[in-house]
This record gives C-alpha cells, sequence and structure tokens, in this order.
C-alpha cells in the first residue's frame, strides 16, 4: 500500500468518512477534524509508518511540516520516512 | 450557621521545596525548580523536563510496613500534613469535629504502574497484597485521617487540575456551615512517573523546554509533583486557642464548562470567579493579586486572560496576575494546594511571586503577570484560580487576616 492511500485510510478511519472520498486538496477542517482528532491523526501516522512527528499542540505551526491538508500530511510522512532511510 | 473560615496551618513538599519557608522563598526569589527529569527509562521519554522533588528519600522518612501502604503521593501528603498540623500548633487525634478532603488526578499512579510491569512485562503472577489500599485515590486523605484522628467527614475529590481547589473549596464550605471546626485539606500528586508522563506527551501539551506562561514564546506546561496541605478552621475556633491565622478563606465558586473535554471556555472561567466573589461579598475592586492557572499552554492563557478581563473590567489594569507554575510547575491534582502558598504570601507577607521564565510579546496576554522579578503589594483579598480538564472549574477567594 503506497504512502497516499495509507494516509488516506488514516484520515478516513478517524473522520469517519468513506477513503474514497478523501482527496489529496481536503484539509482537517473540510474533514471535520479538530484539534483532538488531529492529535489522533497524528499519533496514529506515527503508529503506522514507525516515524516521531515533531507535533506541539500550543503550536501546531512549529513542525516544520504543512499538517493542515491532506497533501501536507503525506508530505510530513514521507519526509521523515525519508530522514529515517538516511 | 455561617462562621468564618481561617487558615492556620501550611505544610508541603514540592520540588521548590522540603517545606513552606524554603517554597516560599524560592517564590520571593523567583526561583525556578524545572530541570532534567531523573526516572528509569527517561531516554524513551520524548518530554525529559520537569519540576521534580529532588532526592526524594522515602526509606528514610517512613518505615518499612508503612511504605508497603504509602504510594509516592501518599508520601507527600502524609509529609506536608505533618507540617500544617505541627504549624497550626495541633496534636492529634482530633475526633469527630474534625475531617480531611484532598485532591488529586491520578492518585497512586506510581503503584499501578509498578504492579503492571510486574504482571505484564516481567511476567509475574501476583502482585503484592496491599496493592489496591496502596494505589486508590483516597488513601492518601485515609492515612491523613488515621494520622491525626480525624473522625468526621474524609473524601478524596479528583477533577483533574481543579482537584486541590475543589478540595479546599468543599472543606471551606463545610467549616463554614458548621459541620466540622478543623478540616485539613489540599492535595497531593505523583504522576511525574514514566507512564504519567507517556500519557500527557500523547497529548502533545508539555513543552520540551520550559513553562513561561503568558509568553508570545510559550510552548506547553511543564509536569511538577508534590503535595499541599492546609488546616481550615472555624475562626472562633482558632482564636479560642490563640492560633495564628495565616490568612481568612472567604470565597468560593465551582462551574462546568460543559463543552469540551479538554479547550478551556472562557465562560466556565468567568463563571467562576465572578461567582467566588460574590460568595466572598466583595467586588472586583477589592482584589489585587490571582493566582492565575497560567499553565503555559497556549489556549489555557489566552482565555485565561479573556476572562479576567471580562470579570475584572478596568481594575484587570491594577491588579497583579502571576502563574507560579513557571516555578514549580504543573502539580495537576495538587497545583491549587501549592498555588495557595503564593496567596498567603500575597496577602501576609505583602509579596507577588512573580512569573519567572517571561519575555512576554502576546497582545492577548497583556496583563501586569508580575514578570520575573517578585515585587511588594499591599493585598487585601486575593483570588486563586484552576481550571481542569474536562472544564471543571474551581476559584478560591481569601483576605488578609483580619
Amino acid at each position: 500500500m503506497d504512502i497516499t492511500t495509507k494516509v488516506i485510510d488514516i484520515l478516513a478511519a478517524q473522520a469517519l468518512r468513506d477513503p474514497a472520498s478523501i482527496g489529496v486538496h481536503d484539509t482537517l477542517a473540510t474533514l471535520g477534524l479538530d484539534s483532538l482528532g488531529l492529535v489522533e491523526v497524528i499519533f496514529a501516522l506515527e503508529e503506522a509508518f514507525d516515524i516521531a512527528i515533531p507535533f506541539n499542540a500550543n503550536d501546531p505551526g512549529d513542525t516544520g511540516f504543512d499538517i493542515s491538508s491532506v497533501a501536507g500530511l503525506i508530505g510530513a510522512v514521507e519526509g521523515l520516512l525519508g530522514q529515517k532511510a538516511a | 450557621m455561617s462562621r468564618r473560615v481561617v487558615i492556620t496551618g501550611a505544610g508541603t513538599v514540592n520540588a521548590l521545596g522540603g517545606d513552606v519557608a524554603s517554597t516560599l522563598d524560592a517564590m520571593r526569589t523567583g526561583r525556578g525548580a524545572i530541570g532534567a527529569i531523573d526516572l528509569p527509562d527517561r531516554d524513551r521519554l520524548s518530554i525529559r523536563i520537569g519540576a521534580q522533588v529532588p532526592n526524594w528519600d522515602a526509606a528514610a522518612r517512613f518505615d518499612l510496613r508503612s511504605l508497603a501502604l504509602y504510594d509516592r503521593c501518599t508520601q507527600f501528603a502524609l509529609t506536608a500534613a505533618r507540617e500544617a498540623v505541627a504549624s497550626a500548633g495541633l496534636t492529634g487525634p482530633l475526633g469527630p469535629r474534625a475531617g480531611v478532603i484532598m485532591g488529586t488526578a491520578a492518585g497512586g499512579i506510581q503503584t499501578w504502574e509498578d504492579n503492571y510491569r510486574a504482571v505484564f512485562q516481567d511476567g509475574k503472577s501476583r502482585v503484592h497484597p496491599l496493592t489496591v489500599p496502596k494505589l486508590m485515590s483516597n488513601a492518601a486523605a485515609a492515612h491523613l485521617a488515621m494520622a491525626y484522628g480525624l473522625t468526621g467527614p474524609a473524601l478524596t475529590v479528583a477533577t483533574a487540575c481543579a482537584a486541590s481547589n475543589h478540595a479546599i473549596g468543599l472543606a471551606f464550605q463545610m467549616v463554614r456551615a458548621g459541620m466540622a471546626d478543623v478540616m485539613l485539606t489540599g492535595g497531593a500528586e505523583a504522576m511525574l512517573c514514566f507512564g504519567g508522563i507517556k500519557a500527557w506527551e500523547g497529548l502533545r501539551v508539555l513543552s520540551p523546554d520550559g513553562c513561561r506562561p503568558f509568553s508570545r514564546s510559550r510552548n506547553g506546561m511543564v509536569m511538577g509533583e508534590g503535595a499541599g496541605v492546609f488546616v481550615l478552621e472555624a475562626r472562633d475556633h482558632a482564636l479560642a486557642r490563640g492560633a495564628e491565622i495565616l490568612a481568612e478563606v472567604a470565597g468560593f465558586a465551582m462551574t462546568a464548562d460543559a463543552s469540551d473535554i479538554v479547550m478551556p471556555s472562557q465562560d466556565g472561567a468567568e463563571r467562576a470567579m465572578a461567582g467566588a466573589l460574590k460568595d466572598a461579598g466583595l467586588s472586583p475592586q477589592d482584589v489585587g493579586y490571582i493566582n492565575a492557572h497560567g499553565t503555559g499552554t497556549a489556549a489555557n492563557d489566552r482565555t485565561e486572560t479573556a476572562a479576567i478581563r471580562k470579570v475584572f473590567g478596568a481594575h484587570a489594569d491594577l491588579l497583579a496576575v502571576s502563574s507560579t507554575k513557571a516555578m514549580h510547575g504543573h502539580l495537576i491534582g495538587a497545583t491549587g494546594a501549592v498555588e495557595l502558598l503564593a496567596v498567603i504570601l500575597a496577602l501576609r507577607d505583602g509579596v507577588l511571586a512573580p512569573t519567572i521564565n517571561h519575555d512576554g510579546g502576546d497582545a492577548d496576554c497583556d496583563l501586569d503577570v508580575v514578570p520575573n522579578v517578585a515585587r511588594q503589594a499591599d493585598v487585601t483579598a486575593a483570588v486563586s484560580n484552576a481550571f481542569a480538564f474536562g472544564g471543571m472549574n474551581a476559584v478560591l477567594v481569601l483576605t488578609r487576616a483580619g
């Protein structure tokens, strides 16, 4: 399963949506995910990909990644997997 | 029946010091106690700072048989209570007109952790026979009752970060109503253990590098641990025995946000502060100092500032508001008890404890937070805020002894 599919599956499970209805241009807001939902998504991504996402709810913009959109989350996972491989 | 209620004894153990004198001295000098934490498996934590009680040697403080029953949380509570009762000039047994209400969030969490490790990780098939009475959340209150012969009302309240304020407020109401003459009250917490930190870590609200309440650079709370215990007493009872009065408890109110499980509500905080002032028969203009909840999270400090501005109006710019959590960390269920010491410091000694680590810059947190350095002030009434996860708010109003 590729990264995009896996990330979308995780978001779909949190948002209680059909994965097919979620696209890379969706945002956390369009998926109806609040701050607790985001924390759960990040946890699920960390578990699924065995990565550590440097996210602090006090300063969501400070992760170095765009975590506000599906595309941003996919990019964050790809970046962290790249760092792990390097 | 409505009686005046005063504080005649205080005791504590926390990262700032092992007693009230050393804690108040740290608050006067603005000395912080947050640093690298020292515990097993530290390298598996992503948050590695806290306000730990240093060099805690339980075996030197309690005998071996007692330790089988005393979680670290109970050890802190008993240590603080011993100082509180002695400073009040009381000796047990205090009898049926005396009781105890303690606050805690996690109770004997270290005991849960140790025994889960034994059965799940180490493959043991049995745990110590006294595990249940050691871990139960009312253990500290029970041991206080036994130690001082408190045979009146005894209970524990568990309202997360507001537990101590709820406990002290309820004890105040009981003495005021004539249900007891003397109440031991406060909170104890020992959540700064591997599992406790892991759980908080998961919520992503802990700061990796320090507690900076009301500053733009703030990035979360820092956990602490310890206990604070007070002797609340009917004023006539205290005067009759010639006790020294540290301060008077004048009002208390509690509210529920009934909205979000973690995000604070401005309305709930406002109603708690306004309610406590009304209960004390005071107007906002009477208040000179607020010990803020001031966790150093993005959400709390902004919301609390707005709530204070709403309740106090123009007077908000004339009073001092500090968060001592930057010094002693967030003691969760014990935090209101240790913070009450800063309120006593303001009322009795005329010293406002500072908000240390303050570098300002947040227009949404623009109150006088007594930045970095303590200062003198003539304060006759003070407020202590506690706003918990679960949206449970508890606010105390104290006045100078008189």
